[in-house]
């Protein structure tokens, strides 16, 4: 575990670059799939300030880190020295900074892999959401030519792929749909064929990291974030919420989301998400962002700002109108346009936020360090029992021949 | 000559054009009452629409469980009574609710508690109609059932096929389409039409409007139709007032817009209020004695009879007693009478023809 923190909290930089590499691919199979430019230049300035001010801060963080681990180092270790040398100290320009941009380049080309999961009742919008997330048409819903509003009488998981790109940066999107999840009757176990798929999603990538010749980059087909839709009735979680929850939170990242959240007034929806949440730590539930995998304080606060706010209230739609001069994405009804990106109407720029624009390389950072390692550990001492067994059995014999002999 | 066509006319006149008049007196004294029952999934508004029909407030100290209660919940059957009196009139309101319902994970045959406890008034009301006093028979018959539809979904689920048609011979059911303020009105329309298709493909038999008489004015059709042609009604239902255009009205406000409950062009509230309250009240009552208790009490009495012509085919054929054959000395007398009887009948009828013969 030491090990495995140290390198966590040691040069970030590099290894979000092993990162980087592990998880991008090149399919045979992608379909190229250009995006929506709307509104693309105000989004791109920002972006651009963004990355520029999270460089400057890792640069900083990067190199009081190394100062911390140098000095850990040096203390168990006894009989070596290790100095530090700030780069105030340095006689001239070294360079070591451009070791981010090469990461940078490195990770552009080969591009990111991000699986998302959508578990809800028919009806609650995830299509929709989905295709307004990444404003394109990613979901089950646009792509299949058969796709039909039915309700599934068993629960069959189905996914798509997308590539799409953005200024150079290219993402391999996977959308995994549950229909038919909660729409029966009975809904016994519908949550099972979901627990089955992640748990061999965890199966191939444990096979693939095992093998002795084992791919460069292994494919990434984990789950790295579930999406679960909850219908807006603005009183409480159902149990069938709270089953699946209960069941999934523990393998997978879940970001609960209130769907259809424009028939909740704005103290309805507090008190619905209250609720929620103080549903969710009576039953011992854990959603993302887990308050255990904080890093550190600066986490802590961020993560915590997003904690008192989840679940997020959440419109989608792919329909525009103008409104004041502007075209903007909304639902126009006889009382008013509501409008989805509009933060005092709807908490959608919340979810979006978290999920692509400032958590996405956390969520797969904590399926793949926390709930892949988990599955692994699990996995590798079922494995050992039988070893062991097999081991004492092979002792016992080779006594018993002894003792004969 | 104005007194006397006066009294001409009076003496024509019979008088009982007045018996509407009379039994609305009546009616009027002995007030109505009328039993709504709400069914659905937790969440779906139903207490807020019963609120905003009625502008009660009935449910002012609802408890929410918490999550373990909530797990073992089963469906409940739950009664609020209210009085209301309105221009001299009395209103006895039952609202028959239905908690619990649709919300668990196996949700099989959660209908029972509801269809048992509809039946269980259609006995009480049998037996009170065959008791000996019935001055004073309460009838706590569901007289229509409001039904909660999600307006997430695309169409019927399959909890709200099953439970309509469990209902549809018990009660009359009015499916609506709940929280409509989630949804454009291009979605209204279509999720309106998806479900009239689907309620006709499964023969589910909801409440039908009755037709209006061909004698109604032309307005009275227009509204009839414009009435049937909107179901199932898209309703909202608040419990607060709020200030819209100038005005007091109840409504939900929200960032992007104030919703009216009673603006038709929002939603079909008023549609449904006029439907339930001021047309049709009467006629669901109507239907509810006419046919689904009638439907009961047949079925009733059917099975009553089968299981006692069940239990006589069990026993012994009842036996059936011989006639006392009369002894041969009683038969001669019968015999010998019936003879004198023939005798004297022929010997009148001999003395009439001769009397007849003297005549002429």
């Amino acid at each position: 575990m030491e090990d495995r923190e140290e390198k966590e909290r040691g040069v970030m930089a590099e290894q979000r670059g092993e990162e980087g590499e592990s998880e991008a691919t090149k399919e045979n199979s992608t379909k190229g799939k250009e995006e929506n430019g709307v509104d693309m230049k105000a989004e791109e300035e920002e972006e651009k300030q963004q990355k520029q001010q999270e460089e400057e801060d890792e640069e900083e963080r990067g190199m009081s880190k190394q100062v911390e681990v140098t000095m850990e180092v040096s203390e168990r270790v006894p009989g070596l020295t290790a100095g530090v040398i700030r780069g105030a100290d340095l006689f001239g320009y070294v360079g070591i900074e451009a070791v981010l941009d090469q990461m940078r380049r490195k990770t552009m080309k080969a591009g990111f892999e991000f699986n998302i999961m959508v578990v809800g009742q028919s009806g609650l919008g995830k299509s929709t959401l989905v295709n307004t997330l990444f404003k394109s048409k990613v979901s089950r819903k646009s792509c299949t030519p058969n796709y039909e509003e039915k309700i599934s009488k068993t629960v069959k998981l189905q996914s798509v792929s997308h590539v799409i790109e953005e200024k150079g940066v290219k993402m391999k999107l996977t959308v995994i749909d549950t229909p038919g999840f909660g729409d029966q009757i009975n809904n016994e176990n519908c949550w099972e064929p979901i627990v089955k798929y992640v748990n061999e999603q965890y199966e191939k990538y444990l096979k693939e990291e095992l093998h002795v010749n084992r791919k460069r980059r292994i494919p990434d087909t984990r789950v790295h974030c579930c999406i679960y839709f909850l219908p807006a009735t603005g009183h409480w979680l159902r149990p069938i919420d709270i089953e699946f929850m209960k069941r999934l939170g523990k393998i997978v990242s879940i970001v609960p989301v209130i769907a259809k959240a424009d028939t909740l007034t704005i103290e309805e929806r507090l008190e619905f998400k209250q609720r929620i949440r103080q549903d969710l730590a009576a039953n011992g539930i854990r959603v993302y962002p887990q308050k255990e995998y904080d890093e550190d304080a600066e986490d802590r606060i961020v993560n915590d700002r997003i904690r008192e706010s989840i679940p997020f209230a959440v419109v989608g739609t792919d329909k525009e109108h103008q409104v004041n001069g502007n075209k903007v994405l909304g639902r126009k009804t006889k009382w008013g346009i509501i409008e989805v990106e509009n933060a005092a109407h709807c908490e959608f720029a919340n979810l979006r936020d978290l999920l692509i624009r400032s958590h996405l390389q956390d969520l797969k950072d904590v399926t793949h360090n926390i709930h892949y390692e988990t599955y692994r550990v699990r996995r590798l001492n079922e494995s050992n029992m039988n070893f062991s067994e097999l081991e004492l059995s092979i002792r016992n014999s080779i006594e018993f021949l002894r003792k004969t002999l | 000559n104005t007194a006397t066509t006066k009294e001409h006319r009076e003496k024509e006149y019979v008088g009982f054009a007045t018996l509407p008049n009379q039994v609305h007196r009546k009616s009027v004294k002995k007030g109505f009452d009328f039993t709504l029952m709400v069914a659905g999934e937790s969440g779906l508004g139903k207490s807020t629409l019963v609120n905003s029909l009625f502008l009660t407030d009935l449910h002012k100290d609802r408890k929410l469980l918490n999550a373990e209660e909530r797990i073992s919940q089963t469906v409940e059957i739950t009664k609020h009574t209210v009085d209301i009196e309105e221009k001299g009139v009395k209103l006895k309101l039952t609202i028959v609710d239905t908690p619990g319902f649709g919300d668990a994970v196996n949700n099989t045959e959660c209908w029972r508690p509801i269809t048992d406890y509809i039946d269980q008034q259609f006995e009480q009301y049998f037996r009170d109609e065959s008791g000996l006093n019935r001055k004073n028979i309460q009838d706590n018959r569901v007289h229509c059932c409001l039904y909660f539809i999600p307006p997430f979904g695309h169409g019927l689920r399959p909890v709200d096929i099953e439970f309509m048609k469990a209902l549809q011979d018990k009660v009359n059911v009015v499916p609506l389409i709940s929280k409509a303020d989630c949804l454009m009105p291009s979605e209204i329309k279509k999720l309106k039409e998806r479900l009239r298709e689907e309620i006709d493909k499964y023969g589910i038999k909801i409440y039908q409007f009755p037709d209006c008489d061909s004698d109604e004015d032309e307005e009275f059709k227009q509204q009839d139709r414009e009435l049937k042609e909107s179901t199932p009604f898209a309703v909202i239902g608040s419990n607060t007032v709020v200030e819209a255009r100038g005005q007091r009205v109840r409504g939900r406000l929200y960032p992007w817009g104030i919703v009216e409950v009673e603006n038709q062009s929002h939603c079909d509230f008023v549609k449904l209020r006029t439907m339930l309250i001021r047309t049709h009240m009467h006629d669901l009552k109507d239907i509810t004695c006419d046919c689904h208790y009638e439907n009961y009490r047949a079925q009733c009495i059917q099975t009553m009879t089968s299981k006692m012509n069940a239990d006589k085919r069990v026993e012994s054929p009842i036996p059936i007693l011989p006639l006392s054959t009369p002894d041969v000395e009683t038969e001669k007398l019968i015999k010998m009478k019936d003879e004198e009887l023939r005798r004297m009948q022929q010997m009148l009828q001999k003395m009439q023809q001769q009397m007849h013969e003297q005549d002429l």
